[in-house]
């Protein structure tokens, strides 16, 4: 929908209520940085935006090549939006390979802005092009395309700044971004700031990158190219102070927030893995804030390192993914086994195996609810954008110190990457988490006991250094109440329904489930995770077009909210969509004998609002 | 006015665990427990400031023997659990108890690296040369040719040497010492625990039930000192029974055995357990009987900066440089936006 509402002397201004928009060049033309500064213009504006980094797991793949693509794609709006976008509004391709690879994603009609200097004969070879597709009446007349000179104006700006041809292309994304601005009636200036900000100890690249931005701007103001203009108005957010948050940063401001607010050190340990090694990353920064970072020598030290702190009395974490957790399973029993609080992150990735390292998958929950030796239960939660990533963590520290156990907190490479609004948190809003160390020896001459369980079937977390509370943990099964090694019969069953429902006692502590929607009816989908704001918007519009269907988002896996079982009853039918092969929904089926359908994607990629909308019709008509 | 309150004299006895020992009779572990709970009262820290960590694996029980804080852990995973605890209370005492198995097998990695970063932790490998709790399988200690359950035939591959894996890795502080030798050993546990960074000692240590004899030719007081080079700082290398044959290096810079009696004893090999540069602890850690006498002792010892000190000082640097962190500016960041 567009209305006429401004002409300004040479080109019309048009409102717009939302666009979408994907940046896409070589791995090293800068995309991911064009497509972030969009991102922060357009939240410092009021939009609200959501965000889709998509780049290659080689750090540099041959130039030009297909497998070297890498693509930023962004959704602003002036209401209220949960996904970047099924359908790319505008399209700007840096060279054919991306070209190639993303116009399929471009809507009929949409923009494509394509650097057509890059598009010579051995570029095109790379991209498997037989012909030139700048020329393809099937592309132009499909599209609205432009095609500009780019890295030729960006030459052209940059002269007598004393560069090389190769720094001197290397500013072409601004120029493209400049472009951009000019498209989307953006202000350059903070863009402006942030290039003197980072080119500050090199002031000639600092000027180019300026000189490059301007051009882009210039090139739209003042080519015959473009005839139209847009404005995205800013968007209705709840009041309040905002800023634009990746999940990976929230995770870590929820540590240092958790530091604070139980008077405890953090202890971090991880080994590098995509996509959570940014964790480690923005931890490490974070040095004044009561956190220690260690970065073990691999994944099995990072998680016993990690129980070691515990045991000391640190608030303790560690995160990986896929892979990383597979090898953390066996630390993870021995948490599990002598009850020390822990948290550990898995940011989901393609799998199995090494898999698709920069893709996004929601398919490690059931090695995270079952990938361990023996009955070893552990609580589950999972965040379902970037900014809840921040409460979901400092939640998983709160149950983790609450009742003793290791706790999974699941992300994915889509919110660990992705960038939403966030209204920013004061500290002194949040809720203290309290922690009690024991510190009064026994009275009798008994030794301490260990395992002495309250009535939430909690035992105490006494700390070395603490005198009289001298005591040993370990792996092997122990006594009840002693803690001593015990290898008795009915104790170990005892002792394995003991750690099942301390476990399942967790129900208690936290929220009831709610339902976006109608309390009963013929549709109820089910999702946790990453999906939250695809599965939101394709619920809200199936009820927009007259259809009964519900929303339940999970953010408590292990245990289930006490009424989740009652909301799966009040519906004819129960969609689980996910993006892996049916895993909660096989864990509903077992759990509540319902008869719950999938709706399964394992592409490495979200789920497009269009695709849940086909599912949803598919389940009401049938 | 302050007073300085004594610190209650601990025994021996103050570090027994009520737990029944469980290891078989005559097990060299017994001995090495004996000394460790000897000098654990004698180290002017509290009993509720020690931390013993410990794998899988015979030797691996140990904590459960004493009365202070204790983890056994998972099989090879003591030393990166001991970083953990370290590097968040580095004001604790902790020891790690691992076998050759534990150590060297499933855990090499986690010793290389606790090592090369100097954590402070003393680390006693008890070497049987020999799988005991799983009854009886060789282990990367084991000689070529033994035979046991898993190499019928005797074992094709060759054994690492602790003692060079520790000082390839950078030991500040490498030892051995053997189990029944029970003033050596004393010697050599009470050097470890006064040492500010990763104390590495190998331990032999007799397994009677699947490799008993192992090290009879260090254990037995009769023929040890024809065997052993008992090492002394700034001493030369000398064995047998009155001292009387020696090492020196020949023009190869390779160690050889001469009578002391034959040459100016200027020309024998001195021992420098802080030498700055590690080959004269490696070529010590070469020496391996039956080909050479073995060294016993204390091998290497210098002053390095702790890991866990480095990441407090660092911390500290920190925390100087820019001040407390303030929760709210962080979580504001460089752009915000006000909606009303």
């Amino acid at each position: 929908m567009t209305a006429l509402v401004d002409t300004a002397p040479e080109r019309p201004l048009e409102s717009l209520e939302s666009v979408v928009i994907r940046f896409c060049g070589d791995s090293g033309d800068g995309m991911q940085l064009a497509g972030t500064q969009f991102t922060n213009v357009s939240a410092a504006f009021g939009n609200d935006v959501s965000t889709l980094p998509d780049f290659p797991a080689e750090i540099r793949a041959p130039a030009g090549s297909l497998a070297g693509v890498s693509g930023y794609q962004l959704c602003f709006s002036s209401h209220e939006i949960f996904t970047p976008g099924d359908e790319v509004d505008t399209l700007v391709a840096m060279n054919p390979a991306a070209l190639k690879t993303n116009l399929g994603d471009l809507r009929s009609g949409g923009t494509l802005i394509v650097n057509s200097d890059a598009f010579d004969k051995g570029n095109l070879t790379k991209a498997h092009y037989s012909s030139d597709p700048l020329s393809d009446a099937q592309v132009t007349s499909s599209y609205n395309l432009h095609t500009v000179p780019m890295t030729r104006l960006t030459r052209d700006a940059v002269e007598g700044l004393g560069l090389s041809q190769r720094e001197a292309d290397r500013c072409k994304n601004f120029f493209a971004l400049g472009l951009v601005y000019w498209l989307y009636d953006r202000d350059p200036g903070p863009t402006r700031e942030w290039i003197l900000e980072k080119f500050g100890k090199k002031p000639q690249f600092a000027e180019a990158n300026l000189r490059a931005l301007q051009a882009g701007v210039n090139y739209g103001d003042s080519t015959e190219s473009f005839t139209t203009h847009y404005r995205v108005a800013p968007a209705k957010l709840p009041p309040g102070r905002y800023r634009k948050i990746m999940g990976n940063e929230a995770l870590a401001y929820a540590m240092a927030a958790a530091a604070k607010l139980s008077g405890k050190e953090l202890f971090y340990a991880g080994y590098p893995i995509t996509p959570a090694s940014d964790i480690l990353h923005n931890l490490a920064e974070l040095k004044n804030f009561g956190i220690k970072t260690f970065q073990a020598e691999d994944e099995i030290s990072a998680v016993t390192s990690a129980v070691g702190a515990s045991f000391g009395g640190a608030i303790a974490v560690t995160a990986s993914s896929g892979p990383g957790i597979a090898l953390k399973g066996e630390g993870l029993g021995l948490a599990v086994m002598t009850e020390l609080p822990l948290v550990v992150i898995d940011v989901q990735r393609g799998g199995p195996s090494t898999g698709l390292p920069t893709k996004t998958e929601q398919s490690d929950l059931l090695m995270t609810m079952y990938g361990r030796n023996g009955d070893c239960p552990m609580p589950v939660l999972a965040a379902q954008s970037p900014g809840d990533c921040f409460t979901m963590m400092l939640e998983a520290i709160r149950l983790a110190v609450g009742f003793m156990t290791p706790v999974f907190l699941l992300t994915d490479g889509y919110i660990a990457n992705g960038a939403e609004p966030w209204s920013i948190p004061k500290i002194s809003d949040l809720e203290p988490i309290e922690i009690k160390h024991p510190t009064s020896p026994p009275t009798n001459e008994n030794a301490y006991l260990p395992y002495l369980r309250d009535e939430r079937l909690v035992r105490p977390w006494a700390i070395p250094g603490t005198p009289g509370l001298e005591h040993r943990i370990g792996g092997i099964e122990k006594a009840d109440v002693t803690g001593n090694i015990c290898y008795d019969a009915e104790n170990h069953e005892h002792m394995t329904r003991i750690r099942r429902q301390k476990v399942a006692n967790i129900a208690d502590a936290i929220p009831p489930q709610t339902v976006e929607g109608p309390a009963s009816g013929d549709v109820l989908l089910v999702s946790w995770g990453g999906t939250f704001g695809a599965v939101r918007t394709a619920a809200a519009e199936a009820r927009r077009r007259g259809e009964s269907v519900a929303h339940c988002h999970l953010r408590y896996l292990n245990p289930f909210p006490r009424n989740l079982g009652t909301i799966l009853s009040r519906y004819r039918r129960v969609l689980v969509p996910e993006l892996n092969s049916g895993q909660l929904r096989m864990i509903l089926r077992s759990t509540f004998l319902v008869d719950a359908i999938g709706v399964n994607k394992v592409q490495g990629k979200p789920f497009l609002v269009n695709e849940l909308l086909k599912a949803i019709e598919h389940a009401v008509v049938k | 006015m302050s007073t300085i309150t004594p610190l209650p004299v601990l025994t021996p006895k103050d570090f027994a665990s009520d737990q029944e020992i469980r290891w078989c009779p005559r097990c060299g572990d017994y001995s090495i427990l004996a000394q460790v709970k000897k000098i654990l009262p004698t180290l002017g820290v509290p009993r509720e400031k020690f931390v013993f960590v410990s794998g899988i694996g015979c030797s691996s029980r140990f904590p459960y023997y004493l009365n202070t804080y204790g983890v056994h852990g998972i099989h090879g995973r003591a030393p990166a659990i001991a970083t953990g605890l370290k590097l968040s209370r580095p004001d604790l005492q902790v020891w790690v108890i691992t076998g050759d198995g534990d150590a060297l097998s499933i855990g090499g990695n986690h010793l290389l690296h606790a090592i090369r970063r100097n954590v402070n932790l003393k680390i006693l490998l008890f070497n049987n040369q020999i799988y005991g709790l799983t009854k009886g399988q060789y282990s990367p200690t084991s000689p070529q040719g033994q035979k046991t359950k898993s190499t019928p035939f005797g074992a094709v591959d060759r054994p690492l040497s602790p003692l060079s894996v520790a000082i390839g890795a950078g030991a500040t502080f490498a030892a051995r010492s053997v189990d029944v030798d029970i003033q050596h050993l004393t010697m050599v546990l009470e050097r470890a625990a006064h040492h500010e960074g990763t104390a590495f000692v190998e331990v032999y240590q007799d397994c009677n039930v699947f490799n008993t004899g192992a090290f009879e030719y260090a254990s037995d007081k009769a023929t040890k000192n024809e065997h052993c080079i008992y090492l002394e700082q700034g001493k030369p290398l000398v064995f047998g029974k009155q001292g009387e044959r020696g090492v020196r290096l020949n023009g190869k810079g390779l160690p050889e055995i001469v009578d002391v009696a034959s040459i100016a004893s200027d020309d024998l090999l001195f021992h420098d357990e802080q030498a700055d540069d590690p080959s004269h602890a490696f070529r010590l850690a070469q020496m391996r009987w039956p080909l050479s006498p073995e060294p016993m002792g204390v091998f290497r010892a210098v002053s390095r900066p702790t890991f866990d000190g480095a990441v407090v000082q660092q911390v500290q640097d920190v925390e100087a440089k820019l001040g407390p962190g303030n929760l709210d500016e962080l979580f504001a960041g460089a752009e915000t936006w006000e909606v009303v």
